[in-house]
């Protein structure tokens, strides 16, 4: 080791976001809303989506996120570009520069696209994450090539991980990160051929929690390494990691996901009790929910104080870990975890410290966790 | 603190051809995917019964990683978590997704619904070798071996992974494309150096 002589690895801070929800269009009033108790789960009866009603988180139907008077962005499109305008909006970065690169994370992106329009080799060029990519880029005068992420239920926070990780090699000096996804039948049909899907609002780490709500929205992370921005929260370290055990079912341990726990706090340079809340993955199945408390006890965390908003939010898939992790971050400068919508009492084996109603801390750092298909685990550290 | 790093192993399966370090290990040309696929399983006398449930990009994904690692990849010489996987393409799972789609005006599968991530295929290669580290799958216009060499080079570094296996797995009806490399620190023989080029000229060998 030659630490002196070593370039430092440049802090990573977090410099502005947003958050585009059924519950408002800033994180601020996304922050209020979750504060007050609100859920934008409720019962939608829309046969487009479902053949039968279903409990999810949706956008109004005739939402326009953003005017394209020349019909050129999809839905999906449309929502990226007014998350990652509420970011720049926020923040003073410039983008039209070498130093700054987009990241996207999608998992299904412009699928619902089959649902309407002819199937042609175009429709396939259509609704490829390239091009989604490429026009978010274009629309905002981005000049490096985006990075695309997707990963499953994971991509949130592997999508900020890639940052944190672009940004310390000092490949580039700012990142604008932004995920999102929109509901279609597609994604409803296939969860609920996994009978994944909850009969009401989800009540996640509940002992009658019984599956989980689709949900719709974007958020977006602007991250820099610019001095400026020293006093900012920063991103302080990540780590994923493979169950390899099965591609739609989670661990039988919780080893794995406790795993990446432990190695994203060695990134960190933090041990379990620097840690002052939890932000779960929280998705309210039966089986997501046990193998994370397992998980979060094997890392030695259960009784730090934790939540899912999954509860307010359902699953907001490539968006996510990023939605989640921009609410903890409000949670971390207010001194506040916000409550887990729908739990009363505990339904796991290893009882984790679940935040029932608005809990004061005084945290420094916290950590943002997600699982999901083909295994996946992720957790993300933010901090002072 | 550059540590040496090496290409140990290449595998790369296109147009019928499947070749291993640069030489042709065998070749079924004219076949449709779906039958080439299992000609190669069969060719290779692979027995993995998980094999017939996959979608082709998972199949196509985990037959290279097969013939990659076999006789090369010393099992058990690195921790579970310490080998990891960075993968890349150009259409995501829309193969697949093309075919779940299909079923849902009927009875929407499961088991085809699980295939509608490209990051599958990952988890596949995971459940075949142990591997539990780290990984990641991106989608990229076309293959970018800098971006992957600087994602793979970032995990040995640091000494996050001490093996890495990285590449392209790309599927779409009948046009497919393989070529995944094995990346380790050791040199015990005769290896490639780990670089952008070394990656892109492999790669080439099959466009």
């Amino acid at each position: 080791m030659s630490g002196a002589s070593e370039k430092a690895i440049p802090d990573v801070y977090v410099v502005a976001d947003n958050i585009i929800s059924p519950l408002g269009k800033t994180s601020a009033d996304n922050f209020s809303a979750l504060k007050a108790g609100e859920t934008a789960v409720k019962q939608h009866s829309n046969a487009a989506i479902a053949n039968q009603p279903i409990f999810a988180s949706l956008f109004d139907k005739d939402e326009d996120f953003y005017q394209d008077p020349n019909k050129k962005y999809t839905r999906f499109e449309r929502l990226l570009i007014a998350s990652v305008d509420g970011a720049l909006q926020d923040g003073g970065i410039t983008i039209g520069n070498e130093e700054t690169v987009l990241i996207l994370s999608s998992t299904k992106g412009n699928i619902g696209l089959l649902e309407t329009e002819d199937k042609t080799p175009e429709l396939n060029d259509r609704i490829s994450l390239s091009t989604s990519a490429k026009l978010i880029a274009a629309h905002f005068g981005f000049k490096n090539q985006p990075v695309i992420i997707s990963n499953a239920c994971i991509s949130g926070v592997l999508a900020i991980i890639t940052g944190m990780r672009l940004l310390r090699t000092g490949q580039y000096e700012n990142a604008v990160i932004v995920g999102a996804d929109v509901i279609s039948k597609f994604i409803v049909s296939g969860f609920q051929s996994f009978q994944a899907l909850s009969k009401e609002v989800c009540k996640p780490f509940d002992q009658s929690r019984d599956g989980l709500n689709l949900g719709e929205g974007a958020g977006t992370v602007i991250l820099s390494t610019r001095k400026e921005y020293d006093q900012n929260i920063k991103v302080l370290g990540g780590s994923v990691s493979n169950d390899a055990n099965h591609i739609s079912g989670p661990s039988r341990t919780g080893e794995e996901l406790a795993f990446a726990i432990n190695n994203a706090l060695k990134d960190a340079g933090k041990q379990a009790a620097d840690i002052g809340f939890i932000s779960a993955h929280g998705t309210a199945t039966v089986f997501n929910d046990e193998m994370e408390a397992n998980a979060i006890t094997i890392a030695g965390l259960q009784n730090v104080p934790l939540n899912s908003l999954k509860g307010n939010y359902g699953h907001t898939l490539g968006a996510a870990g990023l939605i989640e992790s921009i609410i903890s971050i409000q949670s971390l400068k207010q001194g506040v975890v916000l409550p887990t919508y729908g739990y009363q009492a505990n339904g796991v084996t290893n009882a984790v410290n679940v935040c029932s109603s608005n809990t004061e801390v005084n945290a420094d750092n916290f950590i943002k966790t997600a699982s999901g298909f083909g295994g996946c685990n992720a957790a993300v550290i933010f901090g002072r | 603190m550059n540590t040496d790093k090496y290409i140990t192993g290449s595998c790369t399966i296109s147009n019928g051809v499947v070749c291993k370090n640069e030489q042709m290990v065998f070749e079924n040309p004219g076949a449709n995917l779906p039958d080439f696929l299992l000609s190669v399983y069969q060719g290779f006398k692979f027995s993995y019964p998980k094999f017939y449930k996959m979608d082709n990009l998972s199949k196509l994904g985990w037959l290279n990683a097969e013939v990659l690692l076999n006789d090369t990849f010393v099992k058990g010489k690195y921790k579970p978590e310490e080998t990891g996987l960075i993968l890349a393409n150009t259409n995501s799972s829309l193969d697949n997704d093309l075919k779940y789609y299909n079923t849902i005006s009927d009875i929407p599968s499961p088991s085809v619904f699980v295939y509608t991530l490209p990051n599958i295929v990952i988890g596949e290669i995971c459940i075949r070798n142990n591997f539990k580290g780290e990984h990641a799958f991106f989608i990229q216009d076309k293959f970018d071996a800098e971006f992957i060499y600087s994602q793979v080079n970032y995990l040995l570094e640091r000494d996050i992974l001490q093996a890495c296996i990285c590449g392209w797995v790309d599927v779409l009806g009948e046009d497919y494309k393989a070529a995944l490399f094995l990346i380790e620190k050791n040199n015990a023989g005769a290896h490639v150096a780990f670089s952008p080029d070394n990656m892109n000229r492999i790669f080439n060998t099959i466009n």
